[in-house]
């Protein structure tokens, strides 16, 4: 029975839904024992959550005062000596996880199996290359242990109310002081987090400035979305860099994905491909993103939009 | 500080569009234009502004690769780095091979700062930077979108999901580098023409003694799965009625 440790991600308070779509990789392992580590500095109910995801066997809670925020650097040689025995360490393809996970994978001696979209066998995984333009299979060798990242959009939560046992675990690894937490600055986050949010909206670099994406944010608001945007509107300096989406941005999977403005570059795409229903408008017919929409509209995005929100 | 060893990476340029050979042996590279890898273009940008304000002496540009990647070398020699070193590799390597031929050259050139991309964007692993970092037993700073030197450490602000993270680390530190941290110059004719008398040292990966890490074997490259062809609307209103129809508002 292959035994698998996932790593979770949390806020400090409350599990981040990447911890189940990790769990559900996990799962997809033939005949898979999973522990999932919670590191904190104090629990909370981030611990009661990971217990509950199904498929779960145990939870590991590691607290410790040096938890308090995840750093890579600390967090790393406590995984190492969790992993003991583990065939498989995987961790969410989050920031958290993209940070992470390399610095256990080379602490255990082995390379790391990025982007987790399915898994073929034991051992073996697909993931994307070329920005989601190649999908290769790729097997890790026997006899050591795997150390994955999941790529999020293509896993659904595993569900709620199983029971795992919890066990409190006292890691005596020595922990480097080289790396300090200074601050973590929030967005605005009354809108539904990008990441996990059902329905997005995003914009472009059509929108021309930031205050007209306040078109996007009335649209978003009325159906209840998350706002996105492509890397050419956060060049431009339109949004933030965490509302990118794209692949060197958020790769996302909502249920429904607006993109307004936007052309449609292949590294854009590469972070909605999973998305259930694309819905696009722009007013180029040539934009190549119409050739990944499941519903186009050719229009200028100042008046379509408005029309749009008001519609709905 | 003294030095900042700088990784370019030769890659496909960001314009091509990458296709997967019909046999499905690989992607089709042949003739293809190859680039500094993106991320690392504003890696290097950083090291050259941190040097012209006095804060650093020199700024080394490593690659790991076969010959032609002295091209990229050569262009960020001609961007303004003083010397460049390039491990010749004629053979594919996994990132922790990468990492651990960066950690040999660093424990030569002793840099107080290692700058790379967050990310190479052929294979889009994200790792070297932060194994190199667990090898070398040093800090790291990945996602970097601003960078603070002074008084033997780095503020480093970091691009998360969640915001904007910062962290302070004690150098030497690994950092990699977000697409916000800079804009890379361009290089002017002249520069190229100086670049060319920069130094270059190649060093044949043998020489460097490593053991090759346990690889992750590739037995298949497929194209991705096309999503099936949608519909065109011709108002605000029929949109809505096909959101409507699929059950979506």
């Amino acid at each position: 029975m292959p035994k698998v440790l996932v790593i979770a991600e949390h806020d400090g308070e409350q599990l981040n839904p990447s911890t189940a779509k990790t769990v559900a990789c996990a799962a997809a392992i033939d005949g898979a024992d999973i522990d999932v580590a919670v590191f904190s500095a104090a629990g909370g109910a981030a611990v009661a959550q990971a217990a509950a995801l199904s498929s779960v066997a145990r939870v590991l809670d590691v607290q410790a005062p040096v938890n308090a925020h995840a750093l890579a650097a600390t967090l790393a040689p406590q995984i190492v000596e969790l992993a003991g025995d583990a065939d498989y360490v995987l961790g969410p393809s989050t920031t958290f996880g993209k940070d992470l996970m390399p610095r256990v994978a080379a602490l255990l001696g082995v390379n790391q199996v990025s982007d987790i979209m399915t898994v073929e066998g034991e051992r073996t995984f697909t993931r994307p290359i070329y920005a989601g333009n190649a999908i290769i299979t790729v097997r890790a060798p026997e006899g050591h242990t795997v150390v994955g990242t999941v790529r999020t959009a293509s896993w659904q939560e595993v569900a709620s109310g199983g029971s795992a046992a919890v066990e409190s675990v006292t890691p005596g690894a020595a922990l480097p002081g080289h790396t300090r937490f200074v601050e973590l600055q929030s967005g605005d986050s009354d809108r539904p987090d990008l990441q996990t949010a059902s329905r997005v909206v995003s914009g472009g670099r059509a929108l021309g400035s930031a205050d007209n994406f306040s078109i996007i944010y009335a649209l978003a608001d009325k159906i209840g979305a998350g706002v996105g945007a492509s890397r050419a509107a956060v060049d431009a300096g339109y949004v933030p860099n965490d509302m990118q989406v794209g692949q060197t941005g958020k790769i996302i999977a909502p249920d429904l994905y607006i993109a307004i403005g936007i052309s449609g570059a292949i590294q854009h795409l590469t972070g909605i491909k999973d998305a259930g229903t694309i819905v696009a408008i722009n007013k180029d017919e040539e934009a190549p993103i119409f050739e990944v929409a499941d519903i186009g509209l050719v229009a200028d995005l100042f008046t379509a939009v408005p029309e749009l929100t008001d519609k709905l | 500080m003294e030095r900042i060893l700088v990784g370019l990476k030769r890659a496909v340029d960001y314009n091509v569009r990458v296709r997967v050979r019909g046999d499905g042996s690989g992607v089709e590279t042949d003739g293809v234009k190859m680039s500094i890898n993106p991320f690392d273009e504003i890696a290097l940008e950083e090291a050259l502004r941190i040097r012209e304000r006095g804060e650093a002496g020199e700024v080394v540009v490593l690659s790991i690769g076969p010959a032609d990647a002295q091209q990229q070398l050569r262009t960020g020699l001609a961007m303004g780095a003083d010397r460049a070193i390039l491990v010749q590799s004629d053979t594919e390597l996994d990132a922790l091979d990468r990492a651990r031929i960066f950690h040999a050259v660093a424990r030569r050139e002793t840099p107080d700062l290692v700058l790379l991309g967050k990310q190479a964007i052929d294979d889009d692993n994200s790792q070297t930077g932060q194994m190199l970092a667990a090898i070398w037993d040093r800090p790291q700073a990945t996602f970097a979108s601003k960078l603070v030197l002074g008084d033997g450490k780095a503020s480093v602000t970091r691009e998360v999901d969640a915001g904007l993270e910062t962290i302070e680390v004690d150098l030497p530190a690994v950092v990699t580098v977000d697409l916000r941290l800079n804009e890379p110059r361009y290089v002017k004719l002249p520069d190229i023409m100086k670049a060319k008398k920069k130094p270059l040292d190649t060093i044949p990966v043998e020489d460097l003694g490593i053991e090759s890490s346990p690889a992750l074997e590739v037995t298949r490259y497929a194209p991705p799965d096309a999503r099936k062809k949608g519909v065109m609307v011709g108002s605000v209103g029929e949109l809505v009625e096909a959101l409507k129809q699929k059950g979506l508002v």
